[in-house]
């Protein structure tokens, strides 16, 4: 379980996350969408401890993300930034393995290697595993970066805006990947998206940021309404349900 | 994932290594090679008091060089950084001045720490005025470290200048490994210790250089570990810097050239940088030895020259290769 407690982040006077409560239990796939400027990266960039929070505090299953050892919640919690500047000139391979460091510190055993094919099968890249990843398009890019957090195989598994830079075949599998592993006993997904029909169509649960607050969250049944996109997203459009989803259609 | 050049090129680094430690230890003025290999005359003495050691610092110093200038392309996070343009090799110069001013008697241990801990404040404050430079051209970042070692040169020759001390400033300006006899170059023996300790510890240097939130991501301390790299490269600057002086380019040309082949993966490429180091520099100092014989030209120089235009070929070359 993860335990958002009252958190907040100021910058000056700019309040980019403003008191954000949730509780986000084990298992399945959670959405997150909002605006751009909601503060949704802002929010995963906490959970995963990269920025400090000015107050509040959040724990994964218990640990006290900003007290706890860093190993110990890498072991828990794996997370995927929307801009990765690797400086350093690594293989498909050697990013993946990194993967695996919360578990073998660097010294890499047997299993290590099998999971890492594993990751890199997963994502459909063993015909790239070699390849260095400034010879990659940027969606190539990213589906590496999901294999690493493949890899890593924490039981909360969070990614910022993963289908960037996707076409849509690699966005859609990208997503049925997110839904089987959010489906397996104890893992958890939690993903930032913006296409409202993507959450609709893959996320159990859809929290809804706007200006730094959630001001919806709930099956994606109850939460994506035409009110939803007027007073939210600022668009009129209708709701339609399609064999039971609910699929969003704005007038051009 | 282990990619193949890899035994390969460690193979050839390997022999190219024992092949020039074997010239550096035979070539030289003075005595015939004969002479030194059948231990006849002085020839004992030349290799045990001079050839052995001067080999053993130009092996050790290469290796340190080459290993610190990779450790601060992961740190900076770029691929033009070295000691050298850093400010790190300046700072542990301004170092050695200090202990020169305030502690003349001082033995060489008290003279490389102060010269570490100068130079791991230089390098210190290289990486904030990075944090605070707007991200643009890569470029830029060597282009301030070279200015920020220029102010600390210009502060060290206004102490020189002013305290008349000039003239020891030369003598740790330019890499010169004539100077290395036995019983003054056995400090450089710490490089071997830090090598090892950064190979043991490749995996999280390598993590270095993909960026604070990777490496958070799996687990590390990212602040802990830049400071201990950075402690790694201003030892073994100080240290090279406090025996032979100045050797520029070879953390830069060593680490990038392997780079190529081999990636950034420190595991997998850290031996061949390390061996890459010391053939580079062997090499300069052969080539030293018997450009001008029977003089000298110092390593420093040669690798002024050969880094420049190396340094030059592959800034054009990433233009054209630019993904």
């Amino acid at each position: 379980m993860i335990e958002i407690d009252k958190i907040c982040k100021r910058y000056g006077e700019t309040v980019v996350v403003d008191n954000v409560s949730l509780a986000i239990p084990r298992g399945g796939v959670i959405g997150i969408v909002g605006p751009n400027g909601a503060g949704k990266s802002t929010l995963l960039s906490l959970t995963s401890r990269l920025i400090k929070p000015t107050s509040g505090a959040i724990r994964v299953d218990g640990l006290d993300v900003s007290k706890a050892p860093n190993r110990d919640l890498a072991r828990r919690l794996s997370v995927m930034r929307q801009e990765n500047h690797v400086a350093a000139r690594l293989t498909v391979g050697d990013l993946v393995a990194f993967g695996r460091f919360p578990h073998n510190r660097g010294r890499p055993t047997r299993e290590d290697a099998e999971r890492v094919k594993a990751a890199i099968d997963f994502v459909g890249m063993e015909t790239m595993a070699d390849r260095f990843l400034d010879q990659l398009s940027g969606g190539q890019r990213q589906r590496a970066f999901v294999a690493m957090a493949l890899a890593q195989d924490a039981d909360y598994a969070l990614f910022d805006e993963p289908l960037n830079n996707l076409d849509i075949h690699h966005a859609v599998s990208m997503m049925r990947l997110f839904r089987r592993m959010g489906d397996q006993p104890g893992k958890t997904v939690i993903v930032v998206l913006h296409d409202l029909n993507v959450a609709a169509a893959y996320a159990d649960r859809v929290v809804v940021m706007q200006a730094g607050r959630v001001v919806s969250d709930g099956r994606p049944t109850e939460v994506i309404t035409r009110t939803l996109l007027s007073d939210v997203f600022r668009v009129e459009g209708d709701v339609m349900e399609i064999d039971g989803r609910r699929v969003v259609n704005v007038a051009p | 994932m282990t990619a193949s050049p890899r035994p390969f090129l460690l193979g050839v680094m390997l022999i190219a290594t024992i092949f020039l430690a074997v010239a550096s230890l035979v070539i030289g003025g003075g005595y015939a090679w004969s002479d030194v290999l059948t231990m006849e005359g002085d020839g004992a003495l030349v290799l045990a008091a001079s050839r052995v050691p001067r080999t053993l610092a130009l092996l050790l110093s290469g290796a340190g060089l080459a290993v610190s200038g990779i450790l601060m392309q992961m740190i900076a996070r770029n691929r033009f950084v070295e000691p050298s343009t850093a400010g790190t090799v300046e700072s542990a110069s301004l170092g050695i001045l200090l202990t020169l001013l305030l502690m003349p008697g001082a033995p060489v241990i008290v003279r490389m720490l102060v010269a570490a801990l100068v130079a791991l404040a230089g390098s210190a404050v290289f990486l904030v005025l990075l944090g605070r430079l707007p991200l643009g051209s890569t470029l830029m970042v060597p282009l301030v470290g070279i200015m920020l070692g220029g102010i600390f040169d210009a502060m060290t020759s206004f102490l020189a200048y002013r305290f008349d001390l000039l003239q020891s400033l030369g003598a740790f300006g330019s890499g010169d490994f004539s100077i290395v006899l036995r019983g003054r170059y056995e400090f450089l023996w710490i490089i071997a210790g830090l090598v090892a300790i950064a190979y043991a510890t490749a995996a999280r240097f390598t993590s270095l250089g993909m960026g604070e939130a990777v490496a958070t991501g799996v687990g590390l301390n990212y602040r802990r570990l830049v400071v201990f790299g950075l402690i790694i490269v201003s030892v073994v600057t100080a240290a090279v810097v406090v025996t032979v002086g100045a050797v520029p380019f070879v953390g830069l040309i060593v680490p990038n050239v392997v780079s190529l082949f081999l990636g950034d993966d420190l595991r997998r490429s850290l031996p061949v940088v390390a061996t890459g180091g010391a053939v580079l520099v062997l090499a300069s100092d052969v080539v030293g030895r018997l450009v001008i014989a029977p003089y000298e030209i110092p390593v420093g120089t040669i690798m002024g020259v050969v880094g420049s235009l190396g340094f030059l070929t592959f800034i054009f070359w990433r233009r054209s290769h630019a993904a």
